[in-house]
C-alpha cells in the first residue's frame, strides 16, 4: 500500500486533516469502505458494510466541518475530534433502522427501532458509522468462531482466529478498514482480540459507558470500550461514548476527563510519565500453560518501563485461581435470564409450526441459538435453580467480593497500575479450541478478574511471539482510565522505535486476492487436514 | 344448625390472601410510557423498554416506590434500609423479557398488620409483605381469517403493581372480604391505587385450606382466582370451604390446584393442578443498583400520609360524636367520607351528627341507584336550615334528593317549591283539628290506650301539610288536644 493511503492514518491524524480541510470525511469514508469491501471476503470482519448510510453521515460531517471552518477557530475546537472519522460497531450495538444480530441466528431479521446511547453519542460527535462487525454469538467466546454467520480471520495469519468475542472489530481495525471500532468486554472480549490482532483495546470501569441499547450478555460484567491502533485514538473514542446516562441505572455520574483528548503527542514527553510510577506484577497471572513467548514479551515490557523510571514489584492476587470458576457461574446465570426474551414471539427468528406456544418456544430456541449460547443458558439455568442457588450463584458472588478485595489491597498499597499478560497464547488456529469449551474458557483467565471487580484495563501491543502479536495488559483502579491511557501512551513512547512497531499485519496483503479462501473455507480445510477420517 | 355452621363446628379454614394493586403513577414502572391505558388501542402505550427489546434497561419509577413505602407505613410494616430488585424467570408470551422484575428477598414493606370490623367484632390480619413489581402484557384469544389465534397487547406490560400478601390468619369468607375492603379503602385513602376490582386495578387471590378443629398442621391448599367483586371473594371462599369439607367427609382428599370463581353458577371450577412449585430462579436484578431508603426519606413519606381510615373512625366518634356505626359507614365509603369532611368544614362540628344522618340515610342510599352529585357546601346549608327550623326534616330529605339529582342550590329548591316549615301554632292547631275530625277511629283507639294511634295521627298531619309542619310541635299539639278533650 502506498504511504499516502489515508486508511493508514491514525484517527487523530485524520481529525487534523479534516479540520484543515486537507481531506474530507467523504474521502476518508470512501477509502475505508473500499478496503472493507475488497477484503471482507477473506477476513469476514464485517457483517454489514453500510456504504449508503456511511456516505450520508460523511457528507453531514463535511458540512459541519465546513461551517466550523467558516466560523473560525473556536467553532472548530468545539467539534469533537471524531467528527468525520469512520468507526465500526460490534453487531450488538443498536443503530436505529439497522440490524443487531449479536452474532446469532435468533436475532436475524430484527431491526432496532432506536439508537443505543453509544450510537447516539457517536452521532453527536459526528463520527461516521461504517457498519457492523462480526462477533461470537451473544459475545460468548474468545475466537469469533461462535458467530452464526461464520468466523473472522486474523490479518496476521489468515488461518488463525482474531480472538473474541469482539473479533470482527479488532480485525477491522488491524486491517485498516477503520481506524476505530466499538467492542464489548464481559470477560476479556475487547482486550484479548486487541492482543491477538496487535492493536489497542480498552475495557473501561463498569459504569463508565452506558449499556443502553447494547444487547446484553451478562449485565453485571458487560462494558463497552474502544479499539484503536494507538492509545491516543482509543482515548478519543472512549471520550466520545463515555459518561453518565439516565437510561442506564448502572452508569455512574462520574465526569469524563477532557484530557482524554490531550494525551501527549511527543514520545519523550509521554515517556516521562513513567518516572516514579509504581507498577505491580501479579505472580498468579503467569499461569501454567502460558506460552513462553507471551510471558517473555510481558516481562520485557515491564523491564523497559522499569528502566524508564517506574518501580516494579511482584504482588500476589491470591484469589485469581477461583476467578474462572466463579465467572462461569455468574456470567451464564445472568445470560440465561438475559437471553430468555428471544422466544420468537415478538421479533427475530421464529418457528411457529407447532401451533402450541411451548413447542414453538422449543423449536425457535433450539434452532435459533448456537451450541455455546445453549451451553451457557443451561449452565446458568442450573446454577440458579432452587437448591443450587446458594452453592453456586451465591458462592460465586462471594468469590467475586474476594477477587475485588485482592485488587483493593494493591491500590491501598499505593500502586498506580498492575501489568500482566492479556491472553496466555498468541492467536490460535481456526478450529483449535472450538470443540473444547474449557480450553476456550482458559483464554480469559487473565482478563476476566477485572470484569468481576469492575476495573478498567487495556491491552497494548508489546511485540511479537512467533511472528504474532502479544498484548500487555494494564489494569487500573476504578475511574483511572486517563491514568491507564497515559501509562500506555508512555509505554508507546519508550517503544516508539522498536522494530515491531507499526508493522503491517503479515498476511493482510493476501486479503486483496479474490482467490484467497474465506475464513469458513479455511476452517473447514484445517479441520479436514488435522483430522483425516474424522466426521464433519 | 345451618350447613355452614355444621362445617364450621368441625373444620377450621385457614386462608391467606394475595392482592395485586395497580399503583397510581403517571408513567410505567421502568420506562416513560403513560399508564393511561384504559380503552387505548392495543400496543399503543409501549416503548422498547416495556417491550423488552434487545439492549434495553429499566429505570426505577420513584413514585411507585414511594406508594409502596407509604402503604407499608400505613400498615405498620417495616422497610429495610436497603432493598433491591430480583428477577423472576419464567416463559410466557405476555412476558416480553422472559422475566419479571420483582422483589423477592427484601420487599419494600414487611411484617405489617391491618385491623378492621367484622360482624363478630374487630379482627387483625398480619401482613407478611408488600412489594413492587411490573405487570405483564395481556393475551387475547381471537379468530383471524378463520384461524384461532392468540393476540398480545403489551399496553399493560410494565405497569407498576404492588403485591400484598397476608399471613394465613383469616378463617372465614367474611373476614377475607372485609380485609380486602379495608385494604381497598386504605389504597384509595392514601392515593396509591384506584383499586377498582372491575377493571383489574385490584386483583384478589385466596389460598384456602381446611383442617379438623384442634389440629395444628395445615391441610392441602387450593388457590382461588377470578374473584371479580368483594361479594365474590366472600362467596368463593365460603363455597371452597364447603367443597373441601364435602370432599373430606366423603372420604376423598383435597387436591393441590388452582380454581376459578364462576359468578353465574356461584361455584369454583378446576383451572390447573399445582403439583409442584414453579422454580422461578430468582436472582438479584443486575440492571438496577440496590435502593437505599434513608430514614429522612421514609419520614417524609410518612409525613405526607393523609389521615388513615382507622384514625378517622376514632376521630368521628370522639370529636364529632358520631355513633360507631355511622363513623364506620361514612369512613368505609371514600366519597361519603370526603363529602362529610368538606361539609363539616362549612357547617362546623356542632352539626356533624345531622350531616352524618343525611349522608348515611340519604346519600348512600341514593348513590346506589342514581347518578348525581352533592355539593358539600349546599349539604351544610341544608342541614343548617333544618336545624334552624326553617324546613322540616322530612322536607329536608326531599330537598336533598332534588339537589342530588339536579344540582340546584338548596335555596332555589326551597323557593321554587315554597318550602318552609310551618311552626305557626294557629295554623298547626287547625290542621290537627281537621285530622282528628277525619279519623274518629284512630282517636277512639288512642283513647282506648293504643299509643301507636298517636303516631298515625302525627303522620296524617304531616301528610296534610306536605311534610312542612314542625313535627315536634304537631306531636305536642295533638297530645294536648286529645288529652284535654278526654
Amino acid at each position: 500500500m502506498a504511504s499516502h493511503d489515508v486508511t493508514r492514518l491514525k484517527a487523530h491524524e485524520m481529525a487534523a486533516l479534516l479540520r484543515s480541510g486537507e481531506t474530507s470525511s467523504r474521502g476518508l469514508t470512501e477509502a475505508h469502505l473500499a478496503a472493507a469491501e475488497r477484503q471482507n471476503r477473506a477476513l469476514h470482519a464485517w457483517l454489514v458494510i453500510d456504504r449508503t448510510g456511511a456516505l450520508e453521515q460523511a457528507d453531514k460531517a463535511d458540512r459541519r466541518l465546513a461551517e466550523a471552518r467558516k466560523a473560525g477557530r473556536q467553532a472548530l475546537d468545539a467539534l469533537h475530534p471524531l467528527c468525520g472519522v469512520p468507526v465500526g460497531l460490534k453487531d450488538l450495538v443498536s443503530v436505529k433502522g439497522g440490524q443487531a444480530t449479536a452474532g446469532s441466528k435468533i436475532l436475524e431479521g430484527y431491526v432496532a427501532p432506536f439508537d443505543s446511547t453509544v450510537t447516539a453519542r457517536l452521532r453527536e460527535a459526528g463520527a461516521v458509522i461504517l457498519g457492523k462487525t462480526n462477533m461470537d454469538e451473544f459475545a460468548m467466546g474468545s475466537s469469533c468462531e461462535h458467530s452464526a454467520f461464520g468466523p473472522t480471520a486474523n490479518p496476521w495469519d489468515l488461518s488463525r482466529v482474531p480472538g473474541g468475542s469482539s473479533g470482527g472489530s479488532a480485525a477491522a481495525v488491524a486491517a485498516f478498514h477503520t481506524p476505530l471500532a466499538i467492542g464489548t468486554d464481559t470477560g476479556g472480549s475487547i482486550r484479548q482480540p486487541a492482543s491477538l490482532c496487535g492493536i489497542v483495546g480498552m475495557k473501561p470501569t463498569y459504569g463508565r459507558v452506558s449499556r443502553y441499547g447494547i444487547v446484553a450478555f451478562a449485565s453485571s460484567l458487560d462494558q463497552i470500550g474502544p479499539f484503536g491502533r494507538d492509545t491516543r485514538d482509543a482515548a478519543l473514542l472512549l471520550h466520545a461514548v463515555a459518561g453518565h446516562d439516565r437510561r442506564d441505572a448502572t452508569s455512574a455520574p462520574v465526569e469524563v476527563p477532557a484530557d482524554l483528548l490531550h494525551l501527549p503527542e511527543g514520545d519523550d514527553e509521554a515517556a516521562a510519565y513513567l518516572k516514579g510510577r509504581r507498577i505491580a506484577l501479579p505472580r498468579e497471572y503467569f499461569v501454567a500453560g502460558m506460552e513462553p513467548g507471551v510471558a517473555a514479551r510481558v516481562r520485557e515490557a515491564v523491564a523497559a518501563m522499569e528502566q524508564a523510571g517506574a518501580h516494579v514489584e511482584e504482588v500476589s492476587l491470591p484469589h485469581t485461581d477461583y476467578g474462572l470458576a466463579a465467572y462461569y457461574i455468574i456470567a451464564p446465570a445472568e445470560a440465561s435470564s438475559n437471553l430468555a426474551r428471544y422466544d420468537g414471539v415478538k421479533y427475530g427468528y421464529n418457528d411457529r409450526s407447532s401451533g402450541d406456544y411451548i413447542a414453538d418456544y422449543l423449536k425457535t430456541r433450539g434452532a435459533g441459538f448456537g451450541p455455546e449460547a445453549k451451553r451457557r443458558i443451561m449452565l446458568g439455568t442450573y446454577a440458579l435453580s432452587a437448591g443450587y442457588y446458594d452453592a453456586y450463584y451465591l458462592k460465586a458472588q462471594k468469590v467475586r467480593t474476594l477477587i475485588k478485595g485482592d485488587f483493593d489491597s494493591v491500590w491501598a498499597a499505593g500502586f498506580d497500575a498492575i501489568c500482566a499478560p492479556v491472553s496466555p497464547t498468541v492467536a490460535f488456529k481456526l478450529g483449535a479450541k472450538v470443540d473444547d469449551p474449557v480450553a476456550m474458557y482458559l483464554s480469559d483467565t487473565c482478563t476476566l478478574p477485572l470484569n468481576m471487580a469492575g476495573l478498567p484495563g487495556l491491552s497494548i501491543p508489546a511485540g511479537l511471539s512467533d511472528g504474532l502479536p502479544v498484548g500487555l495488559q494494564m489494569i487500573g483502579s476504578p475511574w483511572s482510565e486517563l491514568s491507564m491511557l497515559r501509562l500506555a501512551r508512555a509505554y508507546e513512547g519508550i517503544t516508539a522505535r522498536a522494530p515491531w512497531r507499526d508493522l503491517d499485519p503479515a498476511e493482510l496483503s493476501l486479503t486483496d486476492d479474490p482467490s484467497t479462501p474465506s475464513p469458513m473455507d479455511r476452517k473447514r480445510a484445517i479441520a479436514a487436514a488435522g483430522a483425516p477420517g474424522r466426521q464433519a | 344448625m345451618t350447613v355452614a355452621g355444621a362445617v364450621a363446628s368441625r373444620y377450621e379454614a385457614v386462608i391467606g390472601i394475595e392482592i395485586h394493586c395497580q399503583l397510581k403513577t403517571v408513567s410505567k414502572m421502568f420506562c416513560g410510557c403513560s399508564t393511561d391505558i384504559d380503552g387505548a388501542a392495543p400496543n399503543s402505550h409501549c416503548c422498547p423498554v416495556c417491550l423488552g427489546l434487545p439492549g434495553v434497561l429499566p429505570t426505577i419509577n420513584k413514585a411507585a416506590v414511594e406508594w409502596v413505602i407509604a402503604t407499608g407505613s400505613a400498615i405498620e410494616a417495616t422497610t429495610p434500609a436497603a432493598t433491591r430488585w430480583d428477577r423472576k424467570n419464567y416463559f410466557y408470551p405476555d412476558l416480553p423479557k422472559g422475566y419479571q422484575i420483582s422483589q423477592y428477598q427484601l420487599p419494600l414493606a414487611a411484617n405489617g398488620r391491618l385491623t378492621f370490623d367484622t360482624s363478630e367484632g374487630p379482627f387483625t390480619v398480619r401482613i407478611r409483605r408488600a412489594h413492587l413489581e411490573e405487570d405483564t402484557g395481556r393475551l387475547q384469544h381471537a379468530e383471524l381469517d378463520g384461524r384461532r389465534v392468540s393476540l398480545i397487547d403489551y399496553n399493560r406490560s410494565g405497569m407498576p403493581l404492588m403485591e400484598i400478601v397476608t399471613e394465613p390468619d383469616i378463617r372465614t369468607g367474611e373476614q377475607a372480604r372485609r380485609y380486602a375492603e379495608e385494604l381497598r379503602l386504605l389504597m384509595k385513602t392514601i392515593g396509591a391505587s384506584d383499586a377498582e376490582m372491575e377493571n383489574g386495578q385490584m386483583r384478589v387471590e385466596a389460598n384456602v385450606s381446611i383442617r379438623p378443629r384442634g389440629r395444628e398442621e395445615f391441610g392441602t391448599r387450593v388457590e382461588v382466582k377470578n374473584m371479580n367483586s368483594m361479594k365474590a371473594v366472600e362467596r368463593a371462599i365460603a363455597f371452597e370451604i364447603e367443597r373441601q369439607a364435602g370432599l373430606i367427609d366423603g372420604g376423598g382428599a383435597v387436591q393441590m390446584e388452582t380454581r376459578g370463581w364462576d359468578d353465574p353458577s356461584q361455584s369454583t371450577y378446576h383451572m390447573r393442578l399445582k403439583e409442584e412449585e414453579n422454580d422461578y430462579r430468582y436472582f438479584p436484578e443486575p440492571d438496577l443498583p440496590p435502593l437505599i431508603t434513608t430514614p429522612e426519606w421514609l419520614a417524609a413519606i410518612k409525613t405526607r400520609l393523609p389521615e388513615l381510615p382507622a384514625a378517622r373512625r376514632t376521630r368521628y366518634q370522639t370529636e364529632l360524636g358520631l355513633s360507631p356505626y355511622d363513623a364506620s359507614v361514612i369512613v368505609n365509603d371514600a366519597d361519603a367520607s370526603t363529602l362529610f369532611e368538606d361539609a363539616v368544614k362549612t357547617s362546623g362540628s356542632g352539626l356533624a351528627k345531622s350531616l352524618a344522618n343525611m349522608i348515611t340515610g340519604e346519600y348512600l342510599r341514593l348513590v346506589k341507584t342514581a347518578e348525581g352529585h352533592v355539593d358539600p357546601a349546599e349539604l351544610a346549608k341544608l342541614v343548617l336550615t333544618i336545624d334552624q327550623g326553617a324546613v322540616s326534616a322530612t322536607v329536608g330529605k326531599n330537598i336533598f334528593v332534588e339537589h342530588f339529582e339536579s344540582g340546584q342550590p338548596v335555596t332555589s329548591i326551597i323557593e321554587k317549591h315554597g318550602y318552609r316549615q310551618i311552626s305557626d301554632a294557629g295554623v298547626l292547631a287547625k290542621a290537627v283539628e281537621q285530622v282528628l275530625e277525619a279519623n274518629p277511629a284512630a282517636v277512639a283507639d288512642y283513647r282506648a290506650g293504643k299509643a301507636a294511634a298517636a303516631g298515625f295521627l302525627v303522620g296524617q298531619v304531616m301528610k296534610a301539610t306536605r311534610g312542612q309542619a314542625n313535627a315536634a310541635m304537631v306531636q305536642a299539639a295533638l297530645r294536648e288536644r286529645l288529652d284535654r278533650s278526654e
